[in-house]
């Protein structure tokens, strides 16, 4: 929580506030044994009525106060921890947008959106928590103590023994319990991994007739979860009991001690009411620690979570825009160029790619084509500058992608990812995120282009169209098209496809080749594919074998220079296999 | 059912949605007022609550020895707990003053008391323990019965239902029942046995007192209502604001990808700002309102004290009291309202539990498909028979019509279609996850309606694309269809199906625990259909891999097709021409429908779709 306390520094004021008000409140409390002991000691036996009226409207006085205090501290400490957790969620938002591919893979997107809600809720919850009650019960339980010492120093022992002896045990019923819990909690998740796997499998499962073993399964977790929420449950069910016996055994020596102090004249008996009032007063507060303790801790592993989303930097510097960099592209410069790049995703030792060269010149289509984990994905997204190659050099426009100012080398490219992510509003909403500014007649262009005609005219409002969350009011193909719309709407110089027709069947997928190769100007176009077909016409293409280059050309050349190559084309177009040239044919007898 | 529905509307990922309403549930529960509101005026929530209560009931009935004993030992702790204060009472009217005290009369009351708190607190422990014991076994049984019922679903009910959502209702809302079970054990009755023993002392020591006592109590519920009803109206604000966050939260995070490819971080965050400002202005007033209750029933209860110590004192004058006798009645009035705050936030939880055991008995109590015939089906030769078959998953939507095809034994079956063209309803009628609606499908002449399903499935061996592997061992993933499988039984299927040279490899061979992002997509394929190999039944469902696997690994799982529909009935989604090609009989499927039927050559020369998706293969090549 202490890398998150920046945060509480313009709610400076109310965050002093807020427990002030709470101190004053238990201050409040503490009062009224006083008031009482007065009552007795000095309003009935001398049987003074009056004084006893006064004294009521100092009880009433004191709980006028202490609603007012209460109040005061509420509001400061709401407003300081919602102003809190309001600013942090900004800020990791904020930071999650400014993190590149790398961060996000490491982090993961789940985990963010974890960190954004519960984790900042749950750390909200802390800092309200704390500002109003991490003083107030130490300040009553000592406080009590104090005023029992003012009240009888030798009855007042009995606080000071008893109250040590109620945190050592309290606090070790908690210690011992939190790992406990941690495991049944283990217990649950296991219980629901297997529900959830019955759910997702439960076509296997029935295809294999699995059902009984299903359920003797579920039975054995569901069994060791009651039996271990039952264990914890027995040491927390200790708590009350053993505080019980304990504040009441101490109340019990209290009452004794105090007996012979007012035997001898040394206590009256309305002090001894009020000894045995600040006794309730302490079980109380102590058992509100314990619950507050439990919430915290739980608040602190979440602030703590946060905390590491915001200190994880971005690995990535840009120039300034004025800078020395910022000399402009080369004319007649390649569209892109890799000279010897290799790269390896952060935390994997192994080079996802490596060794990479080659030059697209522009206007060019060049097509990259290899098995899943080849590297296919990792060579495009260097070119946006998604990764930065951790070696060797890759440039756009005969200048370094490092070289460009933040967010100008983006606005060249048209991207296409591979999941095909839509987001809620309309079709035109979506289609506006690759150029803000983009008319009707240039988002249909676009969307024409795509072969996404028949998506956008199949609806009721054209391209007003709603899109609901992850555009799932969309098939596959209709998604892949249109995200394949929004990246031409921006008129990229550099158009990114990566392996995003997939859902496309090969009619559709030709057209739409054809159709952004007979766009006007000189687009540079990357193809990712598992499909020969896909690339087949490209002008040149890249073979990728685990991530190394193993062919660089065109198809033709490639048919004859190529292994890998030939090999994948072969396996999707077996008929074109000349009878002499069976190179994996061992593996299909 | 409305939560349910409510969910569904705001839910895109159900997972993420179980955590953040977990949250929110957490968030809520810390400030007194707040829940209960959000789930009190749900109007069938009254309704179906009893109704669902009497449910609940049935379940706690197998323990209810337990829950007597329980409320017994609840009657016995609470009693001896508030004649403690009494006892305290009498010892200090012992020691009015100097040279007044007898302190073997004090003691004589101080030896009672400890008997007796020994004794209470023996009785809360046994009580607790018990009561842990009810709920959780209670919860337990109710899971039990969900995973059984889950077994015999009919598996149009579980397509219908996110996973997430059921999983949610098995785990997490069940627990949400034990937690309310047990605060409502633990409180509830304790609770209720407080306030009527307290009632019963206070009026026995003294009447007035007690009167202004009971007088008051009304003033407190007002004020907590009043509060609470405010509240409610901003909490409401905030969950609707906190739900749009979060929508936006999970699509932009979510596509954080895309949010950088295309540049719109700024605006992103501009959008986010807008609503997280919004939010905050309703935060706060949510959190600061609801954290009124408790300040404000304390000072109820403060003035009660006030009272007390007024009227006690006039009644000590009067000679009606003795300042134990005050003292007592403080002490009681001192903890007078809590029993009543107890009882208001088991109400709340209760209702909560009640709110989500209704959704885990509306699972519970889903129709179950068909009970299955007595009859079974013995080792088939593979000759099915579907006749005349009409389908479609709703009513008024027809789909498969007048649909028929015979399968000699050994035959091979081609599926082919663009991607989401039904192939699945296919493999739903052949395993029988769904009946046909007229029509019939035999196998060696019975119709699979006429045997049990077990007994039908036994005979077919399906590899999926999305295989399906558990977090085990790998022989446990092999051996699914055969536990009793000896090792080198599962071996010689292994290499048969070209997955051992993978799994001899792997740290611990068969005993290598797998996780599912431990193997490539390829390997998990090659271990699904080495379970079949395994089992090798006389017919086979199998799916052909598209795209995400890579050259060779495709081979090798083309080798071990191969090598398992030797001599078996087989229907296969395919992809691959040659597989298409060498097929007894295409199916051609498009939208859920089967449009065209026969050989690779009768199709073509029918020049119809089939022909048309063929030669669409070749159409890039010109491109």
């Amino acid at each position: 929580m202490k890398r998150l306390m920046r945060f509480l520094k313009p709610y400076r004021i109310p965050s002093i506030l807020a427990p002030l008000f709470k101190l004053l409140e238990a201050l409040m409390d503490l009062f009224v044994p006083l008031v009482v002991a007065a009552i007795i000691d000095n309003g009935i036996t001398r049987r003074d009525m009056h004084y006893v009226a006064v004294c009521f409207w100092i009880l009433i006085l004191l709980a006028v106060l202490g609603i007012a205090f209460s109040f005061m501290a509420q509001w400061f400490a709401a407003r300081a921890a919602v102003g809190f957790s309001t600013d942090v969620r900004q800020a990791v938002f904020d930071h999650i947008q400014e993190m590149s591919y790398s961060e996000l893979d490491t982090l993961g997107t789940d985990t963010l959106i974890n960190r954004m809600t519960s984790d900042i809720n749950q750390t909200q919850n802390g800092v309200n928590m704390s500002l109003r009650l991490l003083l107030r019960s130490p300040f009553i339980v000592f406080g009590s103590m104090i005023l029992a010492f003012l009240i009888d120093v030798p009855s007042a022992i009995v606080f000071a023994v008893i109250i040590p002896l109620l945190i050592l045990v309290v606090f070790g019923i908690m210690l011992r319990s939190i790992p406990l819990y941690r495991r049944a909690q283990t217990a649950l998740d296991r219980l629901l991994g297997l529900t959830r796997e019955n759910l997702t499998g439960v076509r296997v499962i029935r295809a294999f007739c699995r059902e009984k073993e299903e359920i003797r399964e579920f039975d054995e977790r569901n069994d060791a979860l009651t039996r271990m929420n039952e264990f914890v449950g027995r040491l927390s069910a200790l708590m009350n009991p053993v505080t019980y016996v304990m504040i009441n055994l101490a109340t019990v020596v209290l009452i004794r001690v105090g007996a012979i102090r007012v035997g001898s004249g040394a206590l009256s008996q309305g002090d001894v009411v009020a000894l045995y009032n600040y006794m309730a007063q302490i079980t109380v507060e102590l058992i509100k620690m314990a619950s507050l303790i439990v919430t915290l801790n739980r608040s602190l592993a979440c602030a703590g979570r946060v905390a590491d989303v915001l200190d994880t930097k971005t690995g990535m510097t840009y120039p300034e825009a004025a800078g020395p960099a910022a000399s402009g592209a080369k004319t007649g410069a390649p569209a892109v160029e890799f000279r010897s790049v290799s790269f390896s995703y952060a935390g994997s030792g192994e080079d996802a790619v490596s060794g990479i060269s080659f030059r697209a010149e522009k206007g060019q289509t060049i097509g990259i084509i290899g098995g899943t984990g080849s590297g296919k994905s990792t060579v495009v997204n260097l070119i946006p500058r998604f990764y930065d190659a951790t070696q060797g050099q890759v440039l756009v426009d005969g200048k370094d992608v490092r070289d460009y100012p933040e967010g100008s080398l983006i606005q060249k490219m048209g991207v296409v990812p591979q999941k095909a992510v839509l987001f809620e509003g309309t079709i035109r909403s979506n289609l506006l995120w690759g150029n803000e500014n983009a008319d009707d007649e240039q988002l249909m262009a676009a969307v024409r282009t795509a072969q996404a005609s028949e998506v956008v005219e199949g609806k009721e409002d054209g391209l007003d169209s709603p899109v609901e969350q992850n555009g799932r009011n969309f098939s596959g193909g209709q998604r892949q098209r249109l995200t394949i719309a929004r990246a031409l709407v921006r008129k990229p110089e550099i158009l990114i496809m990566d392996d995003s027709a997939s859902a496309l069947d090969f009619a559709t997928d030709a057209r739409l080749r054809q159709a952004v190769r007979h766009l006007p100007g000189s687009m540079t176009v990357f193809i990712v594919s598992q499909r020969a077909s896909s690339i087949r016409g490209a002008d040149q293409i890249l073979v990728l074998d685990d991530g190394q280059m193993v062919g660089l050309g065109t198809h033709d050349e490639l048919m004859r220079s190529c292994r890998v190559y030939q090999e994948i084309y072969y396996s999707q177009f077996p008929e074109e296999r000349p009878k002499s040239a069976v190179t994996s044919g061992e593996v299909m007898a | 059912m409305s939560a349910e529905q409510e969910n569904k509307a705001a839910g895109s990922q159900p997972e993420e949605r179980v955590e953040a309403d977990a949250a929110a549930s957490k968030q809520l529960k810390n400030s007194p007022s707040g829940r209960n509101k959000e789930d009190v005026t749900m109007a069938e929530d009254a309704a179906t609550g009893t109704a669902t209560m009497k449910k609940v009931l049935r379940y706690i009935g197998k323990y209810r020895f337990l829950l007597i004993f329980s409320i017994m030992l609840a009657g016995i702790s609470v009693v001896l707990q508030l004649y403690v204060p009494i006892l305290f009472g009498d010892a200090i009217d012992q020691i009015t003053g100097p040279g007044q005290v007898s302190l073997s009369a004090v003691m004589h009351y101080l030896l009672q008391i400890v008997v007796l708190i020994v004794i209470a607190a023996a009785a809360t422990f046994v009580m607790n323990v018990i009561n842990n014991r009810l709920a959780y076994r209670t919860v337990r049984d109710i899971r039990a019965r969900a995973i059984r019922r889950i077994q015999i679903l009919p598996l149009s009910y579980l397509d219908a239902h996110s996973a997430g959502d059921i999983v949610q209702r098995i785990i997490a809302d069940t627990d949400q029942i034990s937690d309310g079970l047990l605060l409502g054990f633990q409180q509830l009755f304790t609770g209720v046995i407080t306030i009527i023993a307290t009632l019963i002392f206070m009026f026995r020591k003294d009447i007035w007192i007690s009167l202004i006592v009971v007088a008051m109590t009304p003033v407190s519920f007002l004020v907590a209502r009043f509060i609470a009803s405010r509240s409610y109206r901003m909490f409401r604000k905030q969950t609707t604001t906190r739900g749009q966050q979060t929508a936006l939260i999970n699509e932009m995070v979510g596509g954080e990808k895309v949010v950088r490819a295309f540049g719109y971080e700024k605006r992103a965050s501009e959008r986010f700002r807008q609503l997280n400002q919004e939010l905050k202005k309703y935060s706060q007033s949510a959190v600061f309102f609801s954290s009124l209750t408790n300040p404000s029933t304390r000072a109820v209860n403060n003035v009660i004290y006030a009272l007390v110590a007024l009227i006690g004192s006039w009644r000590i004058l009067a000679g009606g009291m003795t300042v134990g006798g005050l003292s007592v009645m403080l002490s009681y009035a001192n903890q007078y309202m809590k029993p009543f705050n107890d009882i208001s936030s088991v109400v709340t939880e209760l209702q909560n539990a009640m709110a989500c055991a209704a959704r885990v008995f509306a699972l519970i109590e889903a129709e179950p498909q068909s009970p299955d015939p007595e009859e079974t089906m013995p080792a088939a030769r593979g000759q099915v028979d579907i006749e005349n078959v009409a389908f479609s998953y709703d009513k008024s939507r027809s789909l498969i019509e007048n649909f028929s095809l015979k399968a000699e034994p050994g035959m091979r079956i081609a599926i082919v279609g663009p991607t989401g063209c039904g192939k699945t309803t296919f493999i739903n009628l052949l395993m029988r996850f769904y009946d046909v609606d007229s029509g019939a499908i035999r196998v060696d002449g019975r119709d699979i309606r006429s045997v049990s399903r077990q007994s039908l499935r036994r005979n077919y061996g399906m590899v999926l694309q999305d295989t399906w592997l558990r977090d085990a061992t790998v022989r446990e993933n092999i051996a699914v269809g055969r536990p009793d499988a000896t090792d080198e039984q599962i071996i010689q299927a292994a290499k048969e199906a070209h997955s051992w040279e993978f799994i001899r490899r792997m740290p611990e061979g068969l005993d290598t625990v797998i996780h599912d992002d431990s193997l490539s997509q390829g390997q998990k394929q090659l271990l699904c259909i080495t379970r079949v190999m395994l089992t090798l039944p006389p017919m086979l469902i199998l799916d052909e891999a598209t795209s995400s696997i890579d050259t060779r690994t495709e081979l090798e799982i083309q080798a071990a097709f191969e090598k398992l529909m030797q001599g078996r009935t087989s229907f296969i989604v395919a992809h691959r021409l040659s597989t298409i090609r060498n097929a007894d009989c295409i199916l051609v499927m498009r939208q859920g429908h089967i449009i065209e039927q026969g050989t690779h050559e009768s199709l073509m020369a029918k020049g119809g779709f089939y022909a048309e998706l063929y030669n669409s293969q070749f159409a890039g090549i010109q491109g």
